[in-house]
């Protein structure tokens, strides 16, 4: 029951705030999602105390003759992404407390509708459902970003709805290829997860080939992987922050998600066979990426394309289909979530007391408030994997898993490592330090409600940097369960 | 068998309303007639299965009925739709030739003769002609109808001969007869049979408007009034589909090797040209056209995997209402933006409509969304369906073409929305409709996200 509120309350808390007004909104919408974490908080603890507990499942017939239920659940996995949702929408509406947005009854009831589909993506046990959820998640961040993006984002959100819509579309057809081999001894077909991983392995080397490239697509695009990834740059850049760190903090997951829950044990054959040409990729993409975000002078392109290479190491380490790799990939999904989204919230600040994000316009910003120079950089060293904070835990992990596949393309992995820091350091070396450049002259202290995020979000670097085993022996659980299914 | 019985009586009723002036009484007279054969249809639901009328001329079927319950419940909601239609000239006129069409198609629902299938074609096809033709100072429109009138003459010869070498091969208009001497003789039947399928093929393919046979689609959606463009991409279409699919699910099934091939080329053909051609379009009105031969495309999928049974036909079912119920919410709206734009209903005349009329814009973005097959939006569920019957099958091609080419079918769709809450009005003024017309589309739009949520009701009609 209680999985199913976590559902139901965004949903319902999303229709009441389209029907207010002004403020209110803001501050119903940021109530509502308090109320939310409070709900998983209460579903975590739920879970350590007892894992099969019968309030963290759902299942109800949806259309009975296609076999298509309303399954949801919680598990280890699902339930560290709930978290990660319900932890973070409250600091995206929190953040947005300085933006003056026309109509802020849509734009807050947009983020709350999405962020019932985002949980209902983490926590789906029925294929169908999964889909339908991923796709819905995509209406409230398509308007999102098409009301409240910057110049020349109708074409732009125009081209990211394409790029994800047709890879869901293919990823139906992959699940859809699943679901019709299911059921050959009973002569029912179901679309539940378990029966879905029976059929999938069922399938010889080819067909399992059709339906991981299918599947994979979907998720490449969502993450993104490189070539997948050319809706990604504009699209962030032309978002709205709130809708940036929509994209980035939760949607992103949901590509990686995907792979961990509904690809891997599907496909098993079909990763043995393709698993290298994916990685591959990946890895590629890590290197493209840092090296273009090198050169960028857009602060927020360059976390973009940051993400990028963040997210290739994760698909990477997830594909290296080992217990490390894919712990990893979990851990350093939470630690990246919560990044960049603090990332992207200090590219918020600059372009609003500065009046740029152009890296060469600024300069020595440390000078006018050394105090948000700390939050910056520990939130930019969490992001770089420093010792002690949040992303070192996954990044060891996954260059480990990586290595465990293969030396050589761990070799290459790590280099993201060594990129990283250099354009986080050079980056904040140029904004933050060096000579006073006219545009800092401006820049007067924070306003409570960034403050207040910035807070959060480094105490939470570093805290689960020292002491990470909550969320570790979670991931470590939830990956034992998958790895059960690859055998 | 009731419900027909009621339509056509309020056809005759109609025309002699003019004569004895209860012209006033005629519309709300109409949507009873209309709701009371709906109802009627329950009564004889599973009572009569199988119960042929007319010497064997028309079968009631619990097929039959569903297919009736989409053309009367979509009849019901078009006649709101179209109240301005029957206010000035002509009126009486206008009821019959409706109603009649009407008649036609659901007839075209019930045929188990060729016959009857070749009446009830005339009966829905003539009055659509000259309804096509009804704003009669209209060049457009009157171009329109004489396109059609002529195209659709051109179908109607090719089904007459169709029938003709097919009652030769075999001896028999009755369905049945043909399916039973198609299943005994199906090594020996002669080749004029053959041609005689594909004759009747290509006539049927006329009238859903595939290609390469949709030419005159595009000018006679656009030519037409609105809110008779609404009647021919809804009611006609799925009366069309009710027949093909009988003819061809049913009747031929047998010789799906020879129609089978045809088809998918046909299918391959409309999804590329449609979605192309209307991705290029600037009036709504002619996009909506393209996209209608991309949905008829998508419901000859349905057909093209025949050995899915009823599974079929539920997704057929399905897909007609849903493609129905999307297109007169999507219809209403740019009924009423072209009239304030003097008749056009060009992309520009949309922009800006979330401000002028919030209620329209949230309306037409859903159906949009339906259109373009979002969940949970009705539409997305009925291309489901069509995917699902046909993957596995050696059509798997087509899934991968339907997929990229509705890609593009997202593009054209969005057009319309991002031109109504991102481009700013042409004028400031908000837009004013008629009462009964937000209650339509609330009803439409309520429908499809119903439809989306519980498709149980429809898919598991039959059992």
């Amino acid at each position: 029951m209680l999985v199913g509120l976590l559902i139901i309350v965004p949903l319902i808390a999303g229709l009441l705030v389209f029907g207010t007004k002004g403020k209110a909104s803001r501050n119903i919408a940021l109530g509502f999602s308090l109320v939310e974490f409070a709900l998983s908080i209460v579903a975590f603890f739920q879970y350590k105390h007892n894992p099969a507990s019968a309030d963290l499942v759902l299942n109800c017939t949806w259309v009975e003759s296609l076999g298509i239920h309303f399954a949801v659940g919680l598990d280890a996995l699902s339930m560290l992404l709930v978290l990660l949702t319900t932890f973070l929408i409250p600091l995206i509406i929190l953040s947005s407390f300085k933006n003056e947005y026309e109509k802020p009854n849509s734009f807050y009831g947009l983020i709350l509708i999405m962020q019932m589909a985002l949980v209902g993506v983490f926590t789906a046990n029925d294929g169908f459902l999964f889909y339908v959820f991923w796709e819905l998640a995509l209406i409230p961040i398509y308007f999102i970003c098409l009301l409240w993006g910057g110049e020349n984002r109708g074409a732009i959100t125009f081209k990211f709805f394409v790029y994800t819509l047709l890879g869901s579309l293919f990823m139906l057809v992959g699940l859809i290829y699943v679901y019709s081999h299911t059921g050959f001894e009973t002569g029912i077909k179901s679309w539940a997860i378990a029966d879905l991983y029976q059929a999938g392995r069922s399938l010889d080397v080819n067909q399992q080939s059709f339906v991981f490239w299918c599947i994979f697509l979907a998720f490449g695009i969502k993450m993104p992987i490189f070539p997948l990834h050319t809706w990604q740059p504009d699209t962030y850049v032309n978002a709205p922050t709130q809708g940036t760190m929509l994209l980035s903090g939760i949607m992103l997951k949901m590509g990686t998600f995907g792979l961990i829950k509904w690809l891997l044990p599907l496909t098993p054959l079909a990763m043995e066979k393709w698993g290298g040409v994916a990685i591959g990729l990946s890895v590629f993409g890590i290197i493209y990426a840092s090296c273009i975000a090198i050169v960028q002078k857009d602060y927020k392109r360059l976390i973009a394309y940051s993400s990028i290479a963040h997210v290739g190491l994760i698909a990477a380490g997830i594909l290296s289909c080992t217990q490390q790799g894919i712990q990893g990939g979990v851990m350093q999904m939470l630690a990246h979530g919560v990044n960049v989204v603090g990332l992207f919230l200090i590219a918020d600040i600059l372009l609003r007391h500065t009046g740029t994000r152009d890296i060469d316009k600024l300069g020595g910003i440390r000078s006018m408030n050394g105090n948000f120079a700390v939050l910056f950089l520990i939130i930019m060293l969490g992001s770089v994997a420093l010792p002690l904070t949040n992303g070192f835990v996954g990044e060891f992990l996954l260059i480990n898993g990586v290595y465990q596949y293969s030396a050589v393309t761990a070799g290459f992995a790590a280099l993201t490592v060594v990129l990283g820091a250099v354009y986080m350091l050079r980056s904040y070396q140029s904004i933050m330090l060096g000579e006073r450049k006219d545009s800092a002259i401006a820049f007067g202290s924070l306003v409570g409600s960034d403050k207040l995020v910035l807070y959060i979000i480094c105490f939470v670097i570093v805290a689960f940097g020292v002491y990470p085993a909550p969320l570790n022996d979670l991931a470590e659980e939830g990956t034992k369960l998958i790895m059960q299914n690859l055998k | 068998m009731k419900g027909r019985l009621i339509i056509s009586g309020l056809g005759i009723l109609a025309m002699l309303a003019e004569i004895f002036k209860f012209k006033k009484v005629l519309y709300p007279l109409v949507l009873i007639g209309i709701l009371a054969a709906y109802a009627l249809g329950f009564t004889e639901w599973n009572a009569n299965y199988n119960i042929e009328m007319f010497s064997n001329m028309i079968r009631f079927d619990n097929v039959a009925l569903a297919f009736s319950g989409v053309i009367l419940a979509t009849a019901f909601f078009w006649f709101i739709l179209a109240n301005d239609y029957f206010e000035k000239d002509h009126v009486t006129d206008h009821f019959a030739l409706v109603l009649f069409a009407l008649v036609g198609a659901l007839m075209l629902t019930a045929f188990s003769n060729m016959t009857t299938l070749f009446l009830g074609i005339e009966i829905l096809s003539i009055p659509m002609y000259v309804l096509a033709a009804s704003r009669k100072r209209d060049l457009a429109s009157n171009e329109a109808g004489f396109k059609y009138l002529i195209m659709g003459s051109f179908a109607s010869g090719f089904l007459l001969f169709g029938i003709a070498l097919i009652y030769g091969a075999t001896g028999s208009f009755d369905l049945m007869a043909i399916r039973a001497y198609i299943s005994h003789n199906g090594a020996d039947l002669p080749a004029f049979f053959y041609a005689g399928v594909l004759l009747v093929l290509v006539a049927m393919l006329f009238k859903v408007s595939a290609a390469p046979f949709h030419f005159w689609a595009p000018d006679v959606y656009e030519g037409s009034p609105t809110v008779i463009t609404a009647l021919m991409s809804t009611i006609v279409k799925t009366a069309a589909f009710a027949a093909f699919m009988r003819l061809f699910l049913v009747t031929f099934g047998g010789v799906n090797e020879t129609w089978g091939i045809v088809l998918a080329v046909v299918i391959a053909l409309s999804l590329v040209v449609s979605n192309i051609t209307a991705a290029t379009q600037q009036s709504v009105k002619r996009m909506l056209a393209y996209s209608s031969i991309s949905h008829a495309a998508f419901m000859l999928m349905a057909i093209l995997a025949n050995n899915r049974g009823m599974a079929s036909v539920s997704a057929i079912l399905y897909y007609s209402l849903a493609y129905s119920i999307g297109s007169i919410a999507a219809f209403t709206v740019v009924y009423h933006v072209s009239k304030q734009e003097s008749g056009s209903s060009n992309i520009e005349a949309f922009n800006g409509l979330a401000k002028r009329h919030p209620l329209m814009a949230v309306c037409m973005t859903v159906a949009m969304l339906s259109l373009a097959g979002i969940p949970v939006t009705s539409g997305f569920f009925a291309k489901y369906f069509v995917f699902s019957l046909l993957i596995g099958t050696s059509y798997n091609w087509l899934i991968i073409l339907a997929i990229l080419t509705s890609a593009v079918g997202v593009y054209y769709y969005f057009k319309v929305i991002i031109a109504m809450y991102f481009k700013a009005p042409a004028k400031e003024d908000g837009i004013t409709i008629d009462s009964s017309h937000v209650v339509l589309l609330l009803l439409t739009t309520l429908f499809t996200i119903a439809l989306g949520l519980v498709p149980n009701f429809v898919i598991e009609i039959f059992g």
